[in-house]
């Protein structure tokens, strides 16, 4: 660095602000206080799925987003290609020969 | 009514110690009944801050196991009269600590004291948790730098769902205290600024307390910051959070040192 290498460095708060921002959107995700509601939904929603689908536990995401005025809970279940379908068919089939 | 006060962070030596003792004392100066307590065994500070530490008899732990009775383990402060000290144990297990132990003590407490201001370990763990599940009210210190308020965040969520009131359904009362703060380089753009920090945490500001030599020479004297030195700018900053505290309305300033001519011309570092 030159003797005077001071003068011309950037400034570095707003990327010390934009760093936390994105940490802490994802902590709080995951353990922020909505942690343990997080883990319930998850639970729950996953075990209703389960009764109709055969779904892979890492498929189902939970997501809560923070906001000023409203929060948002996002739900993203994973299905297979073609197995919804294909159970689907087969439940109709044994409720029709019941 | 009493209330009880938890002095946390999560991150370590970012002025929790400091900002007890000298919030302890401001309070304790307008005249209000204020006893601070250390919880963290093991490494206990506060006593030094407030200079007591050669006056340690008993200590929390003591109390807590029928050694002692509570009276005994207090330490009366000999600036202010209604100023008290419970000391941590320095040499015991963290794990003497018990919840049950903690929460017949700060109940006593409430009943001799207009303030119980409980000085909270770094980190997450035990004494951290015990030390904030009483409180009616908490003050979440933070400097403005990344991994500090990353752990005031952490913090805020467990004062939300771990403590009583939480767990009453109830909220608990927060505010945010940026200590070590530096005007000049945040208006350089060189350190986080005071709405960067309180956008981010979104908790009401209860003070800013500038960096200053002053903290280190009230530490090494064993006297908190606001009797030390009154008229410095932590002091100033710390006094207005204290009135805050009280429920006065005080504008929000960030007290610069005073300085004179000769400094103002020739102290000014380069970087």
């Amino acid at each position: 660095m030159s003797l005077f290498g001071f003068l011309s460095r950037k400034p570095t708060a707003n990327i010390a602000r934009d760093r936390l921002q994105i940490l802490l959107a994802h902590e709080r995700a995951s353990f922020g206080s909505n942690g343990d509601l997080i883990a319930i939904l998850q639970e729950e929603i996953l075990a209703v799925i389960a009764k109709h689908v055969a779904v892979d536990r890492d498929k189902v995401q939970v997501k809560l987003d923070r906001g000023d005025s409203f929060s948002t809970l996002e739900i993203g279940v994973e299905i297979p290609p073609g197995l919804a379908e294909r159970q689907l068919a087969a439940k109709r089939a044994t409720l029709r020969a019941s | 009514m009493a209330k009880v006060l938890v002095v946390t962070s999560g991150k370590g030596g970012v002025g929790k110690t400091t900002s007890t003792a000298a919030l302890g004392a401001a309070l304790a100066q307008s005249g209000q009944k204020v006893v601070v307590v250390d919880f963290d065994v093991g490494l206990r500070n506060l006593d030094i801050v407030m200079g007591a530490e050669r006056r340690v008899v008993f200590d929390m732990i003591n109390v807590i196991q029928g050694e002692a009775k509570l009276s005994q383990a207090l330490i009366r402060d000999k600036r202010i009269e209604s100023l008290s000290i419970l000391p941590a144990s320095q040499t015991r297990d963290k794990d003497a600590l018990t919840s049950e132990g903690v929460e017949k003590i700060i109940a006593e407490l409430r009943t001799m004291f207009d303030w119980v201001i409980c000085d909270s370990p770094a980190g997450i763990e035990r004494g951290a948790s015990l030390a904030m599940h009483h409180a009616d009210v908490a003050v979440i210190v933070t400097n403005p730098e990344v991994s500090s308020v990353r752990d005031s965040d952490r913090i805020i969520g467990l004062l939300d769902s771990k403590t009583d009131k939480a767990e009453k359904g109830e909220r608990i009362e927060k505010h945010l205290l940026l200590t070590r703060y530096d005007p000049v380089r945040a208006a350089r753009g060189d350190m986080l600024k005071t709405e960067d920090v309180l956008e981010i945490l979104s908790i009401p500001l209860l003070g800013i307390i500038p960096e200053s030599p002053e903290v280190l020479r009230a530490s090494n004297l064993g006297t908190p910051v606001v009797l030390s030195n009154p008229d410095a700018a932590p002091s100033r900053a710390y006094l207005d959070a204290a009135r805050r505290l009280m429920g006065e309305e005080v504008p929000m300033t960030v007290p610069g040192e005073k300085r004179s001519l000769m400094t103002k011309l020739f102290g000014r570092r380069v970087a």
